[in-house]
């Protein structure tokens, strides 16, 4: 049974990694920007989570929603104060402004809250205790982790694929200036797409600190690194490819772990990454001419 | 409807449009003719608000649309079918279509969806179908479907013949008169001088920026220096 309970543990990593996965791969669809900024809105996310319970002492409903609000509002902002006078730089002027923004977040963090990881109060946030499924028992953070994300993606594809504001994300991502021709507000459909990749990143945030319970200025690093390498094995661009990305990184983790390899996760994580470019360079779900010319 | 006055366009500090001016009167057919680089897709460009003329004005029905974001300038009335059709390749032509719609009411969209379709059957049969898997000729329909569907006073269109057979090209350009007859006004660019003249009320000469002749399509058919440089003798 301990196989079942790590494949349960993958997914529940995979969930995370695919909601983050999914703010990367709609950044980079909608402007061929890779947001190397967004692992730190997750990072905020995880301060605003642990500020909202500890200082504020706020109900943990109100403590989620402050978070998912807080880092749509900073990705917001960053858009519109960096991002957006830089519309028509070339790509590489918006590369390095994400990064630069990445380390001035992780520097002002140091700044004002210290170096050193703090201890996030999982248990106020989420339930804690296990329920059994069949004979195998499985914790609830990693039930409502898969749950919450599945019902997010769901409701994102239903955003994209059914509603008027979805369609202008997509045909603003396939061409900008054909969307402009139609009566499109490419301007409000980026800010929006960088507003729906930071919510989902808010939802991302609360429930990697859920189960790794520290938060740290340096935390968003390795999960967007992660989350970058999931978009890209799914097919950066592709929301579908985001999320398949996303398990199938959780899902690598947790069985190199089992089979005994757990000093080669992050290593087998990249192999599979190389292997699967050297196949399909534009990742598993990936479309064949997704560069503009 | 549409007034263009001086009007100066740059890439950077290449002159491309160079002190133009012509008007386009309601319900009249007007074609911009002239040869490939010549400046055709660059004036309506800006006439849509995708570029900016640094000198002059652009009036459409009678107001000022100099400072109008393009997005706003669809909602008042003028579409513009791009050069190359530009359907969203990734969408079926029932999305295509309403993309178009983006500015007007949804509570509508089905009836003007039927209208288009009565000038573009083969629409209606492949409406589920992804446009990237169209012909040429389809994807051309789909874009000017997909213009009407803005409802629009005034059409542009840029080159719609290019790259199509001679059967099709005949296809679109009756497309075109029926629509004219409909009621749409139509500023027409074209390589293609002789069709475009014949289906025209008036036409310009383009060359390299600037407008060289300017007179009723009949006129211009006739033309010497045109038949020499644009119909082939
Ligand atoms: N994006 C651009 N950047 C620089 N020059 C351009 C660009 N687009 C067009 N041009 C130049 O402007 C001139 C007019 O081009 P265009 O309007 O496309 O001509 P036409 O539509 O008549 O073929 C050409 O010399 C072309 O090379
Ligand atoms: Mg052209």
């Amino acid at each position: 049974m301990l196989l079942v309970s790590q494949l349960i543990n993958g997914l529940q990593l995979g969930s995370i990694y695919a909601l983050v996965a999914l703010g990367y791969t709609m950044v980079y669809g909608i402007i061929k920007l890779l947001n190397f900024a967004h692992g730190e809105i997750i990072m905020v996310g995880g301060y605003i989570a642990l500020f909202s319970l500890t200082l504020g002492n706020f109900h943990p409903v109100v403590a989620a929603l402050l978070t998912v609000a807080g880092c749509t509002l900073l990705a917001v902002i960053l858009e519109k104060l960096t991002y957006a006078p830089l519309r028509f730089a070339p790509r590489l002027s918006l590369l390095i402004t994400a990064i630069g923004i990445s380390i001035l977040l992780q520097n002002v963090a140091q700044f004002f809250f210290d170096a050193a990881p703090r201890s996030f109060p999982a248990s106020e946030l989420f339930p804690v205790g296990t329920v059994m499924l069949g004979n195998v028992s499985v914790a609830y953070t990693s039930l409502v982790t898969i749950v919450l994300s599945i019902v997010s993606m769901i409701s994102l594809t239903i955003l994209v694929q059914r509603t008027k504001l979805g369609k202008a994300m997509r045909a603003v991502s396939e061409d900008t200036e054909a969307a402009q021709l139609m009566g499109v507000n490419v301007n409000n459909v980026i800010t929006f797409t960088f507003a729906v990749g930071a919510a989902l990143a808010g939802i991302g945030a609360l429930l990697f600190v859920a189960r790794f319970p520290q938060v740290t200025p340096t935390m968003g690093a390795m999960l967007g690194l992660k989350a970058f390498v999931a978009a890209v094995l799914g097919g950066i661009g592709s929301i579908p490819g985001a999320m398949v990305g996303g398990y199938a990184v959780g899902l690598i983790e947790v069985l190199a772990v089992y089979v005994g390899l757990s000093r080669w996760t992050d290593g087998l994580v990249f192999l599979v990454l190389i292997i699967v470019l050297l196949v399909r360079p534009t990742g598993i779900m990936g479309r064949k001419l997704m560069e503009k010319v | 409807m549409l007034k263009v006055n001086n009007i100066d366009v740059y890439y950077g500090n290449i002159h491309a449009i160079k002190d133009i001016s012509f008007e386009v009167a309601e319900s009249e057919i007007v074609t911009l003719i002239g040869a490939n680089g010549a400046g055709k897709s660059t004036i309506l460009k800006t006439i849509s608000g995708l570029l900016r003329s640094k000198t002059g004005s652009i009036t459409f029905a009678g107001e000022s649309i100099d400072h109008t974001v393009s997005h706003a300038i669809v909602k008042r009335g003028l579409a513009h079918v791009p050069e190359g059709r530009r359907v969203f390749l990734q969408m079926s032509v029932q999305e295509n279509l309403e993309m178009g719609n983006y500015t007007q009411q949804k509570s509508t969209m089905h009836s003007r969806m039927e209208d288009v379709f009565t000038h573009f059957p083969r629409l209606k049969e492949r409406r589920k179908q992804v446009a990237g898997t169209l012909s040429g000729g389809e994807q051309q329909m789909l874009a000017m479907g997909r213009a009407l569907m803005s409802r629009p006073k005034l059409l542009m269109l840029d080159e719609p013949s290019m790259g199509l057979a001679p059967l099709l090209v005949e296809q679109i350009f009756e497309i075109i008169e029926e629509l004219h007859s409909s009621g749409v006004t139509i500023l027409l660019v074209e390589q293609n001088a002789h069709m475009a003249l014949t289906i025209a009320d008036r036409g310009y000469v383009l060359e390299t920026g600037r407008i060289t002749l300017a007179d009723d399509a009949k006129a211009l058919l006739a033309n010497d220096a045109v038949r020499r440089a644009y119909l082939g003798g």
